[in-house]
């Protein structure tokens, strides 16, 4: 019995439509592991630190958007569109707040300290955001019925054994599309903006855009909102797409997040996308193809592998000492 | 470690016949400045004025403390002592900036412009409402960004408050596109001035290093200082630069009306351009004049060329004798330094 289950499995993965599957469930959750990732690349830009609480302002997200959603259904709104807008809107607006409150307490008294003092502080934001959720929510895990179901079938295929079905599910679609228009909205704000203008500003010289009369602080608490709001929309993806969060889920996803900014070259907006992706597919395909215990094994031994040889990440550009 | 103390306070009188600007219309007043970073004590109770509409120049030794001076001005550094005073009108009287030092208060605004405790602002403030612009020794560009985005970026105040805090700009209302078309049409007038409007869309980084200097201060002339203090604007340039350097300050003073504070070593820009001179030693002034003044005080030559104190003793015996003989006073060039 058991190998002939395996046999099966032999055979459906050496067929093109499973390939695709996994290709489709890897943009997925690249995505989800992108959006977050730009908060951590955009922070490490702007004042050279790891939010290590970033994961957990994602986890705070999903939360809120758990919580609007129960509340809509109380209140009998049907209409999916409009609740799925309103969750949106709210959990950005709400976690947008947690994320400038996290900075204006834990990290802004620390300017101009020594560099690791910011970096434990964003450890204890991280327990504190942890612990304060696994209080008021409770530890057990958080359900939501499903809300999207459904999808398009891209391919049929038939092995010896059985049918294999590729599927887009809506849920998918609505996930990858909703990266793509906010990445694009997001690297024009950059790229365009006057507030865009002055965090690269900031990026490369603080003092000196401080010297030309742009408010720094501002500036830094604006990218922290940012981050936090994009954050935001992850939870509401990664609560929509799970249907499960418990209080510990910022944690294994903040990691991988950071993991995908420092891959894709840590303060490169690009960057944490591309490497976003990069660790949603690793982690996928090994999955699909080798074993599942191992896939964060794999996602690191690739990063290992990526920094030794490109040391400054995919797309980073290496820092140049200045004399 | 303490500074030689005992250093020989310089003659300062003043002549009689000539009632300077930065005297009577200064548009900034140091007072009593101290700056101490631990023991080491760079800036000694330091007071100086510019005058408005001046060229002033800040001269001294390797270590005199120029610089620390230039970053207690532009809110680098807090001093640890005294009071920093940035007028824009001439009616900015002392009454006036004793009871803005009394209120608490940073700044005041007043009918012929504002009274500025540059001690007690935030760098951008500095920048944004005290109107001091300044460059820096080593170059400090945002290099990655192109020549034109530099000059916007110095606007930055103006145009976020037209774009209504980024909103206005992405919907690219009409009052923002006003704005940013000004804000282009500044930029494209330093850049004809500075002779970079060639080079406007290529970063900043690319740029030959005289060209980057030139940038630094259109991008300083950007924020529509009051005040533009360089330091060392002269230095790495070649002769030619440097006399188109002499010719941008001159423009800058007498068609903008801006003040300019400037650190340099190169004796040739100081004497050829500056209306006025100070001298630092040792985190104190020992010569504060005209520059034809400066140039004669045997202080000041003993400080470059390193004597003991018995011989700035002896010098200054000399010139008063030679003073007295009303004869020509010693008019050795201070030499460059290296």
């Amino acid at each position: 019995m058991a190998i002939a289950r395996e046999r099966r499995r032999g055979i459906v993965k050496r067929t093109m439509e499973y390939f695709v599957q996994q290709l489709i469930n890897g943009v997925t959750l690249g995505s989800i592991y992108g959006l977050i990732a730009i908060g951590y690349t955009m922070v490490y830009g702007i004042i050279g630190m790891i939010n290590f609480a970033h994961g957990d302002i994602f986890m705070v997200g999903s939360f809120i958007a758990l919580t609007v959603f129960m509340i809509m259904l109380a209140l009998g709104v049907t209409a999916l569109p409009l609740i799925l807008l309103i969750v949106l809107i709210v959990a950005m607006i709400f976690t947008s707040a947690w994320g400038w409150t996290v900075e204006r307490i834990a990290y802004r008294p620390l300017r101009g300290s020594f560099r690791l003092a910011p970096l434990i502080t964003a450890i204890g934001m991280s327990i504190v955001l942890q612990n304060f959720v696994q209080l008021t929510q409770g530890a057990r895990v958080k359900p939501l019925p499903p809300q999207i179901q459904g999808g398009i079938t891209l391919m049929q295929g038939n092995t010896d054994t059985g049918a294999i079905v590729v599927q887009l599910s809506y849920m998918q679609i609505i996930i990858i599309a909703t990266t793509v228009v906010l990445m694009a909205a997001f690297s024009t704000l950059i790229a365009k903006t006057e507030l865009g203008r002055a965090q690269r500003a900031c990026e490369q010289d603080a003092k000196m855009a401080s010297l030309l009369g742009v408010n720094v602080d501002r500036t830094i608490s604006l990218t922290f909102v940012m981050g936090a709001a994009l954050a935001a929309v992850a939870g509401v993806m990664f609560l929509l797409y799970y249907g499960v969060i418990d209080f510990y889920i910022g944690f294994v996803a903040g990691v991988k997040a950071f993991t995908a900014a420092v891959l894709g070259g840590i303060g490169s907006l690009p960057g944490a996308m591309l490497g976003g992706l990069a660790i949603g597919l690793i982690e996928t395909f090994w999955s699909g193809y080798f074993s599942v215990e191992y896939k964060d094994v794999a996602a690191f031994s690739i990063l290992a592998i990526t920094l030794i040889f490109l040391p400054s990440g995919l797309l980073g550009k290496p820092e140049v000492e200045k004399v | 470690m303490s500074p030689a103390s005992a250093k020989p306070a310089a003659p300062s009188p003043t002549p009689a016949d000539a009632t300077h600007r930065w005297e009577v219309d200064p548009v900034l007043t140091v007072e009593h400045l101290t700056m101490r970073f631990g023991g080491l004590v760079a800036v000694d109770d330091l007071s100086f004025n510019v005058g408005r509409g001046d060229i002033t120049a800040l001269i001294g030794p390797n270590g005199a403390g120029k610089t620390t001076v230039f970053n207690c001005v532009t809110g680098f550094y807090k001093p640890t002592e005294g009071r920093i005073v940035m007028r824009h009108g001439r009616d900015g009287g002392d009454e006036a900036v004793r009871k803005l030092t009394e209120s608490g208060e940073p700044w005041a605004r007043t009918d012929a412009g504002g009274i500025f405790l540059l001690e007690r602002m935030p760098d951008f403030r500095i920048s944004k409402e005290a109107k001091v612009a300044r460059t820096f020794q080593n170059i400090r560009l945002f290099s990655g960004m192109t020549v034109l985005e530099n000059l916007l970026i110095a606007q930055h105040n103006v145009l976020m408050a037209a774009s209504g805090f980024t909103i206005g700009g992405i919907f690219n209302l009409p009052g923002f596109r006003a704005a940013r078309q000004a804000a282009i049409d500044k930029a494209v007038y330093w850049l004809e001035h500075t002779r970079l409007i060639d080079q406007a869309d290529i970063p900043a980084g690319g740029l030959p290093y005289g060209a980057q200097r030139r940038l630094e201060i259109a991008r300083a002339m950007c924020t529509e200082p009051h005040l533009l203090c360089l330091d060392e604007p002269a230095a790495g340039l070649n002769p030619r630069e440097t006399s188109e350097l002499n010719e941008l300050l001159e423009f800058i003073r007498t068609e903008e009306g801006t003040s300019v504070l400037l650190i340099e070593h190169d004796m040739g820009v100081v004497m050829e351009i500056s209306d006025h001179v100070v001298v630092l030693d040792y985190g104190e002034k020992i010569s504060d004049g005209s520059a034809e003044r400066v140039r004669n005080d045997p202080s000041v030559i003993a400080a470059y060329l390193g004597v003991e104190d018995e011989e700035v003793a002896e010098a200054e015996a000399e010139a008063a004798a030679a003073a007295a003989r009303a004869a020509k006073a010693p008019a050795e060039e201070s030499g460059d330094r290296p």
